[in-house]
């Protein structure tokens, strides 16, 4: 396949392309709407006001900067990696998505509209973006599938009580694709009025380089707080992976880095061999959804397919444009942590640190279990723990109940 | 001997000859089975269409409203896949050989197959245009080009979206006809405003001489009347599957559709 010959400075193209993923494969009703977004966010994106109201509220609404925590008890365990959590669990709404939405929110006052709708899957982009919402004082859509708002009950409330509305989602799977969909309609009949805040690094262009934007503080912090503590780069970096968000937040600040190894840990569900799994790179090829071409669960039909994972915030059929760029190209590595790993990843966490991760990051956790026994005391890996697991106590629970049921019938 | 004009070109110069509008009627392929499908394909040009839009059913129709949604959604749960779609249209082109035909939907299931493939068996069952929804002129010269090739043209649409600056970028290149989507939104959600409509039409009109259908929120005769007073199509999708999802039976979704069909015909002849 060879190495694309785009640079890495030169992404994305003037279509929105990654190598040959992304672009803004949209109806034309969206198209001149895309081209507007892109228009204003280079606008003000560099201006002096708009950084530094940013980064005001980073400080004082969000609690910026995020902790860079050194998990000793963790390292000890695994008796490898010197071990490093990036503490967004601690932001305000509980995750990383928060960084985001304020970006997108200031986005879209400057750009004089009225509504914010949004799609989620956890609940936790649904749950920031009714934050922002109420905090600018703007009416607020959050569509969620059906199958999530069983799942992840807690979130809801929490939307509604912050002012949202929150729209089931029942076509389809009635989970995070569906509600995709269903805002994307929105959004091409209420053009003029509505701003759509996209959670993650997918969706058409310019999206997924502004939501990357709006969440490479992870990584610049990062970048900063290693350096300070260590007096070097760090040499792993661990995200979990749905759309990609978080990991491409913490990725992109060192992209230029080649000694700096960049891994995203997909879900692997119920394991890659029975097809029940939400590993868009490791299991899925490329494609088009959601106005990005990138790799997906389809069918030989050219149908999407339903991803599997325990955790609703991964629990998606496509993966961000820019980490099927990454992959392609061999910068990133690409893992994939099954369902049973990840909730033994939850539990040695929060054992051994007393942090409660959220089932998302625990994905990442899991595969630093694996990896760090194998890596020396030297060697400095940063694992982004993007949300606290409050929200999947229910799960979990669930979850241990049916497996000790199914090892007694066994 | 010459080759034969292109079928989408012919059928809108017999229009104009006539001086009446086009009906364009959409049906997605495989709704609600495979059988009926292809008798509901095979009975519409007797009963007035004049050209077909057969839907490629997907499984994450982003731009359409519910009735669509869920013809989609009809045909995929009845077995509906690609290659059915094509082989409906070969079944089609044994009895008919004039009707054009436009199959319409979604990027991935054409990528996934691979355009080259795709594009050769298209061609060899006798499809005339593409319309995708999802492909806008920004992307669609990998599907464009290669299909020209074939002989297929790729439709280009122009919204109310579509200001004057970006309009000529539409307009350049587009083949056969343009199709004008006539509200924001998805597809069945509103109805037409016809005097807005008009207006719009007009705007393109000055600056194209390509034939411009006019679609989405058009659903009874009269609303078809009206468009086709101006128009050089009516394009009518979300009425038409409406008739299945609300018939008792797959025979009677059948008749339902193609009286509809018959009733929007007969007000389109009356327009002018």
């Amino acid at each position: 396949m060879g190495f694309p010959a785009q640079r890495l400075e030169s992404v994305p193209d003037a279509n929105g392309c990654f190598g040959h993923f992304g672009g803004r494969f949209v109806a034309e009703t969206l198209m001149p709407l895309t081209l507007d977004l892109e228009a204003q966010y280079a606008a003000v994106k560099d201006s002096a006001s708009f950084r530094a109201e940013l980064a005001a509220l980073q400080r004082d609404f969000v609690g910026r900067r995020s902790p860079l925590y050194f998990a000793a008890r963790l390292t000890d365990r695994l008796k490898g990696a010197t071990i490093y959590l990036k503490r967004e669990d601690l932001m305000h709404t509980g995750a990383h998505k928060i960084n985001n939405c304020l970006g997108q929110m200031l986005l879209a006052r400057h750009m004089g509209k009225q509504r914010i709708i949004a799609e989620t899957g956890a609940g936790m982009h649904g749950v920031a973006t009714a934050t922002v919402a109420a905090r600018f004082g703007m009416d607020c859509t959050i569509y969620m599938g059906s199958a999530d708002i069983d799942r992840q009950h807690p979130n809801v409330e929490r939307m509604q009580l912050l002012g949202a509305e929150v729209v089931p989602v029942s076509h389809g799977t009635g989970t995070l694709k569906d509600a995709m969909n269903e805002a994307m309609r929105d959004w091409a009949t209420n053009v003029a009025s509505t701003f759509y805040i996209i959670g993650t690094v997918a969706g058409p262009h310019p999206y997924p380089t502004l939501v990357r934007d709006f969440q490479s503080i992870i990584g610049q912090e990062v970048r900063e707080q290693v350096l300070d503590r260590e007096g070097r780069l760090p040499d792993s970096l661990l995200a979990c992976i749905g759309g990609g968000s978080n990991a491409m937040g913490l990725f992109h600040p060192f992209l230029q880095d080649p000694d700096v190894r960049l891994i995203g840990v997909e879900a692997a569900g119920h394991g890659m061999a029975t097809g029940r799994h939400a590993a868009s790179l490791q299991g899925g090829v490329p494609g088009v959804l959601h106005g990005n071409r990138t790799y997906l669960l389809q069918s030989e039909d050219g149908q999407i397919v339903d991803a599997h994972s325990v955790s609703a915030g991964l629990d998606y059929p496509g993966i961000g444009p820019e980490h099927a760029w990454l992959h392609e190209t061999g910068r990133g590595d690409y893992v994939a942590i099954t369902d049973d790993e990840a909730i033994d990843a939850f539990r040695t966490l929060c054992h051994l640190e007393g942090i409660i991760p959220a089932l998302e990051s625990s994905h990442a956790i899991a595969h630093a279990i694996k990896l760090a026994p194998t890596l020396p005391s030297s060697h400095i890996m940063v694992i982004n723990l993007s949300g606290r697991g409050d929200k999947d106590m229910t799960t979990v629970t669930r979850y241990l109940a049916d497996t000790s049921t199914n090892r007694g019938a066994a | 001997m010459a080759s034969p004009r292109h079928r989408i070109a012919q059928r809108f110069d017999e229009l104009q000859a006539a001086d009446r509008a086009g009906l364009i009627t959409f049906i997605s392929a495989g709704d609600p089975d495979y059988d009926t499908s292809l008798d509901i394909l095979r009975g519409l040009p007797a009963a007035g269409a004049d050209i077909i839009e057969l839907g490629m059913p997907f499984s994450d129709p982003m731009a359409d409203g519910p009735s669509i949604q869920q013809a989609s959604r009809r045909a995929l749960n009845a077995g509906q896949d690609m290659h059915k779609t094509l082989a409906m249209v070969r079944a089609f082109r044994e009895q008919d050989s004039e009707t054009p035909l436009v199959l319409m939907g979604y990027y991935n299931p054409i990528h996934r197959m691979g355009v080259a493939r795709f594009l050769e068996l298209a061609s060899d069952a006798g499809v005339d245009g593409l319309i995708v929804v999802d492909l806008p002129p920004e992307h669609d010269e990998e599907l464009r080009h290669p299909a020209q090739a074939h002989g297929l043209h790729v439709i280009r649409l122009a919204t109310p979206t579509t200001d004057e600056r970006r309009l000529p970028r539409i307009l350049q290149d587009a083949p056969g006809f343009l199709y004008y989507v006539s509200s924001t939104g998805v597809t069945g959600a509103t109805d037409a405003m016809p005097e807005q409509v008009e207006a719009q039409w007009r705007r393109i009109r000055r600056q194209i001489d390509l034939p411009i259908g006019v679609g989405f929120g058009i659903r009874t005769p009269d609303q078809a009347r009206r468009i086709a007073g101006f128009a050089d199509a009516v394009v009518v999708g979300s009425a038409l599957t409406d008739c299945l999802q609300h018939a008792e039976c797959a025979v009677e979704g059948k008749h339902a559709v193609l009286e509809r069909v018959r009733a929007l015909a007969d007000a389109i002849a009356e327009a002018r």
